[in-house]
């Protein structure tokens, strides 16, 4: 195991960066933080067909570029950066990840291809109204019709579930939890209602399905090891994308400290702001040791290591984030507090995607299981 | 989480790791872990542990084979640090010598310096002080008022030092004074080594909070040495005097970290036996504690992994020091209310047990090698480039 970025890994981070300073500008987010559908698909197709980024993890056979987890590390440091609003985690890091955990290797081989290339917009939908994240939160009811399976009841705080061509829907079966592919463009009983949500740079939707035709992945009632790999997965990216995103919120903090003077000298010279700025800092580089434990655990496969890594990085750096964001506003002052200024977006971001996988107490809890304590 | 160092690292790797089996019994086995930077425990036990390394050639492993060194690399030097502390070894009586002091005389000592002390370093026959801080320079160390004339071929020391860390043993001194009378701040200072004994040096003890003598104030009255004991140029002592301070202690950082693991590791256990798992506040706390010293694993390990790529490290190995020093008092609170009544008694002779003198020493590390005050503007400043605040 390595412990460090390759140079291959730092010239993809270049690259990306250098991308997202051209197509996830502040306008281009502010733009689709206020469209509906909240992104672009011209700089999605660009996404996929100048740097590959959908399909970088996913097996050659499937269509991607086979590269690693640190690889894709990279690319979510840089969107949580960016603040990009595109469904990246929804399609790569919930959606591609639950495929290539299921036990179907007919249903990757069909699928997967389709997210490599960009063409399809996919998501995970497992929470319900209740918002868990765990087994006993999925309800939703799927039974064997006479032409297949049919899934009935509804899920909620979807990740970009309003636009997704291909819902990959946790739901419950006789036999216990079972994972079913709907494909939204010809789906009978399925309804999308996008929900207005706090953080604008990544929409969420409600579904509800009535008597929806779908497709069983793998086993009948097998799924939930695969799910809960899934979700270690989605916490580990989540977390670097949360680093980057407090990187940047400092960056901008650091800059305005810099310049903003009162009492003729610039309030980055004062200890009240200058120690603040160097503590952000230090939440910022512990968690990015635990982001990237969860990174190189990923890579080295080991499932305790992965469990364990996984639920530390949400627990550590979803409070790292809204911590280092809301005090970026602090170091704005007024300013930080306007509609006008990009901390608030940072603040959103770092507030919603604490919950996105679940709560830092309930990380705390699955690590605490995890140890044994 | 684990290292690979590569195989060229794995043979010596390999023989530590017997040499330890062997060697690391006894006595030694029974202080496992025992003492610390400002922790005086056990010394006699521990000085005996140095010896048993030096013997085994273990101490310098990076210094040059001319001086006593095994002549290898940093690779070498960092897979020893992490060897070291997976191992849980006493804490080395003098690592202020093998740290600090021995890597400034091979930067910077000129080669009659090097030739007449570094060998006894690596022997363990010469104990040293470090002599700077003093009551009116701690942080500020440009404010040092200890001064140094010349007469003849020696120089002569009057001034006063302070906090020098086993101060009581040493037999040699490395002072930072001022040279030149009419200098200020940071310029006019030279970096002299003084014998301890003579009739010009007196050395108290100072008992620290955990009741402990292991540091000294050094009283200097005519003390003398002689012209050729300047390290690096005369009046050049702030450069000669940064470089020490600057000399990277990431491997330094990572037996101590490992030690904080065990505290967490204990602590568990502690409040498993104590039944505190099932206090939710509590169990918040526990867990993350666990995470903090898990972190700080992970972000020495990553230091470690630029440095082996032969890269610069990134700011985690700045950021390192401010956040393990936080954490472990945290963690030491912890230990202290899980204990409970019982953490109030000591033994007699105020003898503290391993929690009670781990959280009342983890007092001083936020305060020693640099506060966290003085950490903020360093990662405020160098790092985040913010503007320096006044200074006179």
């Amino acid at each position: 195991m390595d412990l460090t970025f390759s140079e291959e890994q730092h010239e993809l981070r270049t690259v990306v960066r250098s991308f997202l300073t051209r197509h996830a500008t502040e306008a281009d987010v502010r733009r689709l933080a206020a469209d509906p559908r909240g992104h672009d698909p011209w700089i999605w197709r660009r996404m996929a067909t100048e740097i590959g980024l959908q399909g970088l993890a996913v097996p050659e056979e499937y269509g991607g570029s086979g590269f690693g987890y640190a690889d894709l590390g990279v690319v979510f440091e840089e969107t949580g950066r960016a603040l990009l609003c595109a469904p990246y985690f929804a399609t790569v890091a919930l959606a591609a990840e639950a495929l290539l955990r299921c036990d179907d290797e007919a249903a990757r081989a069909e699928l997967l291809p389709g997210i490599a290339s960009g063409e399809t917009v996919a998501t995970l939908a497992l929470t319900e109204d209740d918002g868990r994240w765990d087994e006993l939160g999925i309800r939703l009811n799927a039974r064997a019709g006479a032409s297949g399976w049919l899934l009935t009841g509804e899920k909620t705080y979807v990740p970009d579930g309003h636009l997704a061509d291909l819902l990959l829907v946790a739901a419950r079966t006789p036999a216990g939890i079972s994972l079913f592919a709907v494909t939204t463009a010809d789906a009978p009983g399925l309804t999308r209602t996008p929900l207005p949500t706090l953080d604008q740079t990544r929409k969420q939707a409600r579904v509800t399905f009535a008597d929806t035709p779908a497709r069983l992945l793998g086993t009948d009632g097998t799924a939930w090891p695969a799910l809960a790999r899934t979700l270690a997965t989605a916490a580990v990216l989540l977390a670097v994308e949360q680093v980057g995103g407090a990187a940047a919120a400092l960056d901008t903090a650091v800059a305005y400290a810099k310049i903003r003077e009162q009492y003729g000298r610039p309030i980055g010279s004062f200890q009240g702001i200058k120690h603040k700025c160097a503590d952000m800092l230090v939440e910022i580089e512990s968690a990015r040791s635990a982001a990237y434990a969860g990174l190189w655990a990923l890579d080295a496969g080991d499932e305790t290591e992965i469990a364990v890594a996984a639920a530390l990085a949400q627990a550590f750096c979803s409070e790292a984030f809204t911590k280092v964001a809301a005090d970026t506003i602090q170091v704005h002052g007024g300013i930080g507090f306007t509609w006008e200024h990009p901390a608030h977006l940072y603040l959103k971001r770092a507030k919603s995607s604490e919950v996105l996988l679940g709560t830092p107490a309930y990380h705390r809890e699955l690590l605490a299981a995890r140890l044994g304590i | 989480m684990e290292v690979d160092f590569g195989p060229a690292v794995r043979d010596f790797r390999d023989e530590l790791r017997d040499w330890f089996a062997d060697h690391l019994v006894g006595e030694f086995a029974e202080h496992r872990g025992v003492g610390g930077p400002t922790d005086g425990a056990a010394w006699d036990v521990r000085l005996a542990w140095d010896r048993e390394l030096s013997a085994g050639n273990w101490l310098g492993v990076g210094w040059p084979k001319e001086y006593g060194g095994r002549g290898l690399g940093l690779i070498e030097e960092i897979a020893f640090e992490y060897e070291y502390a997976r191992a849980n070894a006493p804490y080395r009586a003098t690592v202020n010598a093998l740290d600090l002091l021995g890597p400034m005389l091979l930067a910077m000592g000129d080669e009659a310096q090097k030739k007449r002390f570094l060998p006894p370093i690596l022997a363990v026959e010469e104990l040293w002080g470090q002599g700077f801080s003093e009551p009116g320079a701690g942080s500020d160390l440009a404010s040092v008022r200890t001064r140094a004339e010349r007469d003849g071929d020696q120089w002569v020391v009057n001034g006063q030092k302070v906090w020098t860390s086993f101060g009581v043993h040493a037999d040699w001194l490395y002072v930072l004074t001022r040279t030149d009378p009419d200098s200020r701040r940071h310029k006019g200072l030279t970096l002299l080594l003084l014998p301890t004994d003579q009739p010009g040096v007196e050395i108290r003890p100072i008992r620290n909070l955990a009741g402990q003598d292991e540091f000294a104030e050094v009283f200097l009255s005519d003390a003398r040495t002689g012209a050729d004991m300047a390290v690096g140029e005369v009046g050049q002592g702030w450069r000669t005097a940064m470089a020490t301070l600057g000399i990277e202690r990431g491997t330094t950082l990572l037996p101590q970290q490992l030690g904080f693991e065990r505290e967490a590791e204990a602590l568990i256990d502690l409040a498993r036996a104590r039944g505190a798992l099932d206090d939710p506040m509590l169990r918040r706390r526990i867990v993350d504690a666990w995470i903090s010293v898990r972190i700080m694993r992970t972000t020495n390990l990553r230091t470690i992994a630029e440095l082996t790529a032969g890269r610069t490290p990134g700011p985690q190995a700045t950021t390192a020091k401010l956040y393990a020093s936080t954490r472990h008092q945290q963690l030491g609170h912890l230990a202290m209310e899980l204990a409970g009544p019982a953490g109030q008694i000591v033994g007699e002779d105020y003898e503290l047990d391993t929690r009670q003198r781990s959280f009342l020493l983890s007092l001083a590390e936020t305060i020693y090698g640099g506060s966290s005050e003085i950490q903020r503007n360093i990662i405020g400043e160098l790092l985040l480039g913010l503007p320096r605040e006044p200074r006179p």
